[in-house]
């Protein structure tokens, strides 16, 4: 479903991403992991159109369609949600009103029409049960006075309602304790079919006690320097990143 | 030669159609107000508290002045549609700057409680009326004495003491004429001790494509005790220029509500100035603007608190879009003897594109220990990040602008103390960023519909 071939980006001038290349097919779960600044946040907010980000050269796709021409919303039309490391608040938003410009934005790029008021109201309760997010954030402002928990479980309950086909799941893990941290990826896990695929960026082995990827990446300065299977994940959580740093910078 | 001698001249022409047209106080006062404009001028840009407004320029066009009372057109009571539904008010007229009653009005008032047009309470009240009128107003400043000298009619609003209006009193102000007219409007309310009352003020213009100059001297006295709200919904055209001036006495234990929004206007000075004079008083002064456009919003805010214990919470918002102007200066001054007062001020502003210029001044003056005070001001553009988390979660540019202009307003809304006027407020101010204009929607007359992109 996604193919990132050789994609240099930065931000105001300064190159970030060096030539990343990545495949994605759907049902698969990819694990990025890296030490501090290797481009980790920057490849999912190049991914999601953040306009602070430049491409400077290479290619992504996204079921054949050229996803660096389109706009942040009409990627996430097409099925590319980002679990953000920090949430944002929006004051004077509510979660409602939020959700509901959200969905019926979608929903009108399928032409589609809007759903009514109590058919939203349904799948917003059935999609809060999958993270256990309480019914009086709903009416609150979007994220505003929101615990670390339950800005995160927010995230997976905003994924839950757009159905996206990709999930880039960025540090989802930060600043979570483990039994919000359970909460979170057990809804990641329901979540999951045959047809969506999962990207989990992230620092610790940890997470991936929860969520079970297929691929392991690790990016260093840049780039994808080492691609394994799970096991790779164990490794690092057991020896750090420095033999990999060796590894690299010696071969050069 | 100042824009003033057109306005003098044309008193001088007409002294005596000005006073047969109107009564009492309301012509007793003009011989002052004359002497005061002699050689008087308009505040120019760069004058103090008129850094970038000019009242001459305002001022200096040829409108006319209704002094023979003329019926301009139908009775407005008629064909006005209200748009703040879900409310039940008591509901009147000034059409230009003459009162009519809306069919009904007065059934479901109090008994003593008053509303009428000024003119004719300054026969029928004739005591009240001279002990109140002009006696809050800055005989010193130009724009007010020029509306003293002119002003023919306006509203009378007088609860006695003790007495509760439960119905709020809604005043509808129209403008219409076929030629650039000047509406000189004066509004006088009385709340005696412990009495209470909420008024709903709207200004339209259904004439789009003639200029108008409104001139406003509004003198508010709340006796102890009273509890008054003033809510002024200004939703005109592009061609109506405004001038409104509040004058506000509070007595010990008053507690007033001032909330000032603009939702469509083509420029506006609006002057505060609120004397908290007994013990205790308790003052909310909001302010709303929103423009677009060459547009131009300037409020200016004096609060002087005087005695004991007074509590002012003020807050000014204004999101300015395309090459929109706003400007904000207040004063909060605490003097000697005022221990104990409470008093915050803010400002915050939006300027959503590179053309919007907003200046803001806020002061705060202390002679006085033991007060908690505070202000500040702060101007930024639209939350970068909220609006790309927004946008990745699908919702189009565009709309999530929108989203968050609207969601800026919020905590003003959120300070309106009636539950129906604050849903109406959110509906108004999220058609008001949508480009639509509510007041032409409101309106019956057939002009172009002009509330589109450019207004």
């Amino acid at each position: 479903m996604l193919d990132i071939k050789n994609l240099h980006a930065g931000i105001e001038g300064k190159e970030i991403l060096k030539g990343i290349n990545l495949t994605v097919r759907p049902g698969e779960v990819h694990a990025i992991m890296g030490p501090n600044g290797s481009g980790k946040s920057t490849l999912s907010a190049v991914l999601t159109g953040h306009p602070a980000y430049k491409v400077t050269e290479g290619e992504v796709t996204f079921y054949g369609k050229n996803l660096l021409e389109m706009s942040p919303e009409d990627r996430s039309h097409e099925g590319i949600f980002l679990s953000f490391q920090y949430p944002v608040e929006i004051p004077g938003v509510s979660m409602v009103n939020f959700m509901r410009a959200a969905l019926n934005a979608k929903r009108k790029y399928y032409n589609q029409e809007p759903l009514s008021a109590s058919d939203f109201l349904k799948l917003m309760r059935e999609k809060r049960a999958i993270v256990q997010l309480d019914n009086k954030l709903a009416s609150r402002s979007v994220n505003e006075g929101f615990s670390g928990g339950e800005k995160k479980r927010n995230e997976i309950f905003q994924m839950a309602v757009l159905e996206p086909r990709l999930s880039i799941l960025d540090e989802t893990d930060s600043g979570l304790d483990i039994d919000a941290l359970r909460i979170v990826a057990e809804g990641v896990n329901k979540l999951k079919t045959d047809n969506n695929a999962t990207i989990v960026i992230t620092h610790y082995q940890r997470l991936l006690d929860y969520i079970k990827p297929d691929v392991v990446h690790v990016l260093y300065k840049g780039r994808i320097v080492k691609t394994a299977g799970p096991e790779l994940a164990l490794e690092l959580e057991e020896r750090g990143y420095d033999w990999i740093k060796e590894e690299v910078d010696n071969a050069k | 030669m100042s824009a003033i001698d057109q306005y003098i001249e044309l008193y001088k022409e007409n002294e005596q159609a000005v006073c047969r047209n109107s009564a009492g106080a309301l012509n007793e006062a003009r011989r002052e107000a004359f002497a005061s404009l002699a050689g008087a001028s308009m505040p120019r840009k760069g004058d103090e508290d008129y850094e970038v407004t000019s009242l001459e320029d305002v001022f200096a066009p040829d409108y006319g002045v209704n002094v023979n009372r003329v019926e301009l057109g139908a009775n407005p009571a008629e064909a006005f549609r209200c748009d703040v539904p879900n409310m039940s008010t008591c509901m009147y007229f000034l059409f230009n700057d003459a009162f009519h009653p809306g069919k009904n009005a007065a059934n479901s008032l109090p008994e003593g409680v008053v509303v009428k047009s000024l003119k004719d309470a300054a026969v029928e009240n004739a005591a009240l009326v001279e002990k109140y009128y002009n006696k809050a107003a800055d005989g010193k400043c130009a724009q007010t004495s020029l509306n003293t000298l002119l002003t023919q009619d306006g509203i009378f609003l007088y609860v006695p003491k003790g007495v509760v209006v439960e119905k709020p009193i809604q005043l509808v102000n129209i403008l219409n004429s076929g030629a650039p007219l000047m509406a000189n409007r004066r509004m006088l309310i009385v709340l005696e001790e412990g009495a209470q009352a909420r008024m709903l003020v709207c200004d339209h213009t259904q004439n789009c494509e003639v200029s108008y100059l409104d001139s406003q001297v509004v003198e508010i006295f709340a006796g102890e005790r009273a509890v008054f709200d003033y809510y002024d919904i200004e939703d005109s055209s592009t061609g109506t220029n405004r001038v409104a001036s509040f004058y506000v006495r509070q007595a010990a234990g008053s507690n007033l509500m001032i909330d000032g929004i603009t939702l469509m206007n083509g420029f506006t000075r609006n002057n505060y100035t609120v004397e908290m004079e007994g013990e205790g008083a308790e003052l909310h002064l909001y302010g709303m603007a929103m423009a677009n456009g060459n547009r131009h919003i300037d409020n200016h805010t004096v609060v002087r608190h005087t005695a004991k214990g007074g509590h002012t919470d003020e807050l000014f918002k204004y999101v300015l879009d395309d090459n929109a102007v706003g400007a904000f200066s207040g004063l909060v001054q605490v003097c000697p003897g005022a221990e104990k007062t409470e008093a915050y001020q803010s400002n915050k502003n939006i300027c959503a594109s590179d053309g919007a210029r907003m200046y803001s001044k806020p002061q705060l003056l202390i002679d006085c220990d033991d007060v908690k005070c505070s202000h500040g001001s702060s101007t930024g553009q639209l939350d970068q990040q909220a609006l790309f988390y927004m946008r990745q979660r699908g919702i189009p540019e565009h709309e999530a602008r929108l989203m968050l202009m609207q969601a800026f307003m919020h905590d003003v809304i959120a300070g309106v103390r009636m539950e129906a006027l604050k849903d109406r407020l959110r509906h108004l101010v999220e058609n008001r960023f949508l480009g639509n204009n509510s007041s032409c929607r409101a309106c019956p007359s057939t002009c172009h519909k002009s509330g589109g992109k450019d207004a």
